[in-house]
């Protein structure tokens, strides 16, 4: 009798045991409604909640973005790349402006000040009139389109260091930067996006793109003050062809393009009078390679 | 009593059974292994392969003065063997992943505005690594689907670049591309387990492959695939010949 009950219990204890891997296998991969309905987001002290922000993504962003936020709302048909970038689609968790490395998700914060400052040169307004947790909770609703978020964690975000004192040998040094890594290929010799690959530049679907005029008075894409331009180049637009110069650039010579880019740009600054008063000439793009 | 300690014991020797058999599971032991070799020809006229216009970067036109180079989506040599077509085993391999064993690491070159090699197979979690040999600024930047949990970078490799060093999540034929140079276009071939590549007279061979019956997939970037069933016995080379048909 004892060795039934026994046996019984072996077998039931065995059973648990193997199908174990099999329970734990499909927690990985599920991602189902309620989990998705579920994602939260974090910006600062404010916890963003994706079903309050369905309505407000209904009825602001919907007709762009679309239902499913795969960026075919009944509008994105209209919007003709490279002059009116097409909306983002959410689902492949791919974003132009993120503090994190190239390849990874980009963090809540990067996303709730995307929504506040728009993107320029494109369709995307500045949405600065939602609260702060309207925002959050959009964050939140746009996560929750992309399965990404139930399997990665956002990148770690780039340190940018204190910047430093701008002066004449580091916008020269900024320039010997901007030949070395030939950002001119496509931004030009004069920063005004006529670089010899700016005509056939094509972003990760295949559609055309403009690389960045630095001389128009447009805002760059992701922010203009000098730590969004450094984060910029340093982390890459990705779903762009504007790649990561992580590694090539050190956080000082960083500082130092930064400086010289600023030298492009049409607002005044101390940069640009700095140019003209050393009588900086732009880089030659038929010398030899510089090397790292 | 005498009983129970006997069911004790063979409990623990189930557990412990269970637990070998998950762990072997992802190691198939290297012991007697053979191989799969075999030609992969092109049945017909190779396509024209357009010539390259590099004019865009003059650093790149002085680098090909030797030769007109030309796109490389069927490369065909010797007896119509073709080039660049990536065999893996698609079915048959027991067990999570194979250990392959200890080899160099893949590499791939931006040598002279284009990629060297024009495909580079890979398994699934070997880190690979991207150079350039070339004195004018390139971006790499593969696009694979992120849905399959791969998911696309873009990074800039100046004249003189360190390497990057870097791995794939999950099976899959990605795109490579650089943006500054349209013409570059290759690929990273990822797979799961023993693979190949054929080399310019389309032959090939997969080592370490354990005995048993597998299916072998042929992939060529413009015929797509092909599969066929092969059987290895202990030490011995299976054999699997594949035709692609000119479209």
């Amino acid at each position: 009798m004892r060795t039934r009950t026994q046996i019984c219990s072996l077998c039931l204890v065995i059973m648990v045991m193997l199908t174990l891997p099999l329970v734990s296998r499909a927690q990985q991969t599920k991602y189902d409604f309620e989990s998705r309905m579920n994602m939260e987001s974090h910006v600062g002290n404010i916890t963003g909640h994706a079903k309050n922000g369905a309505w407000v993504y209904h009825r602001y962003c919907e007709s762009c973005h679309g239902v499913r936020g795969d960026g075919d709302g009944e509008v994105a048909q209209w919007l003709d790349p490279p002059m009116w970038p097409k909306p983002r689609d959410f689902q492949l968790g791919i974003f132009k402006c993120r503090s994190t490395p190239t390849g990874t998700l980009p963090t809540d914060q990067d996303l709730f000040d995307t929504i506040a400052r728009g993107l320029d040169r494109s369709a995307m307004p500045q949405w600065s009139t939602f609260t702060s947790q309207e925002r959050a909770d959009l964050v939140a609703w746009v996560k929750h389109f992309s399965p990404r978020w139930a399997n990665e964690k956002p990148g770690t975000p780039i340190q940018i260091p204190p910047e430093p004192e701008v002066t004449a040998d580091r916008i020269k040094a900024g320039r010997d930067v901007f030949a070395r890594v030939q950002c001119w290929k496509c931004h030009g010799v004069t920063g005004e996006a006529n670089g010899p690959s700016a005509s056939t530049l094509q972003d990760d679907l295949g559609r055309p793109i403009a690389a960045f005029n630095f001389t128009e008075g447009s805002r760059p894409k992701c922010g203009d003050s000098d730590a969004d331009i450094y984060r910029i180049f340093m982390t890459g637009l990705d779903g762009t062809p504007m790649p990561s110069f992580a590694d090539n650039i050190k956080p000082d010579e960083a500082w130092d393009l930064v400086f010289y880019l600023r030298t492009f740009m049409s607002p005044p600054s101390k940069e640009k009078a700095i140019a003209k008063q050393i009588g900086l000439k732009p880089v030659d793009m038929n010398a030899p390679a510089p090397q790292q | 009593m005498k009983n129970g300690r006997k069911f004790a014991a063979i409990f623990v020797a189930l557990v412990l059974c269970a637990c070998a058999a998950m762990l072997l599971n992802q190691k198939v032991n290297a012991a007697g292994e053979g191989k799969i070799s075999g030609t992969v020809k092109l049945d017909g006229t190779a396509p024209h392969m357009k010539g390259i216009d590099m004019s865009k970067d003059p650093w790149c036109v002085k680098a090909n003065t030797n030769e007109t180079p030309k796109m490389e989506n069927v490369v065909v040599g010797s007896g119509n063997g073709l080039e660049n077509v990536v065999l893996y085993i698609s079915e048959g391999l027991s067990g999570a992943a194979l250990t392959t064993p200890a080899k160099a690491i893949p590499v791939f070159d931006q040598k002279n505005c284009r990629y060297t090699p024009h495909v580079l197979p890979m398994d699934v979690g070997e880190m690979f690594k991207v150079m350039t040999s070339d004195q004018t600024a390139h971006n790499i930047h593969p696009n694979p689907n992120p849905m399959t949990g791969n998911i696309p970078w873009n990074q800039s490799q100046p004249p003189g670049a360190p390497p990057i060093e870097k791995s794939w999540k999950a099976p899959e034929m990605i795109e490579v591309k650089c943006n500054i140079h349209p013409w570059m276009h290759g690929w990273f071939a990822v797979v799961k387990g023993p693979y190949a590549v054929t080399d310019s007279s389309g032959n090939y061979t997969i080592e370490n492959v354990p005995a048993g019956s597998y299916t072998v997939t042929a992939w060529q970037e413009t015929y797509g695939t092909q599969t066929q069933k092969v059987t290895v016995a202990a030490g011995q080379a299976g054999k699997a010949d594949f035709t692609f048909k000119a479209k």
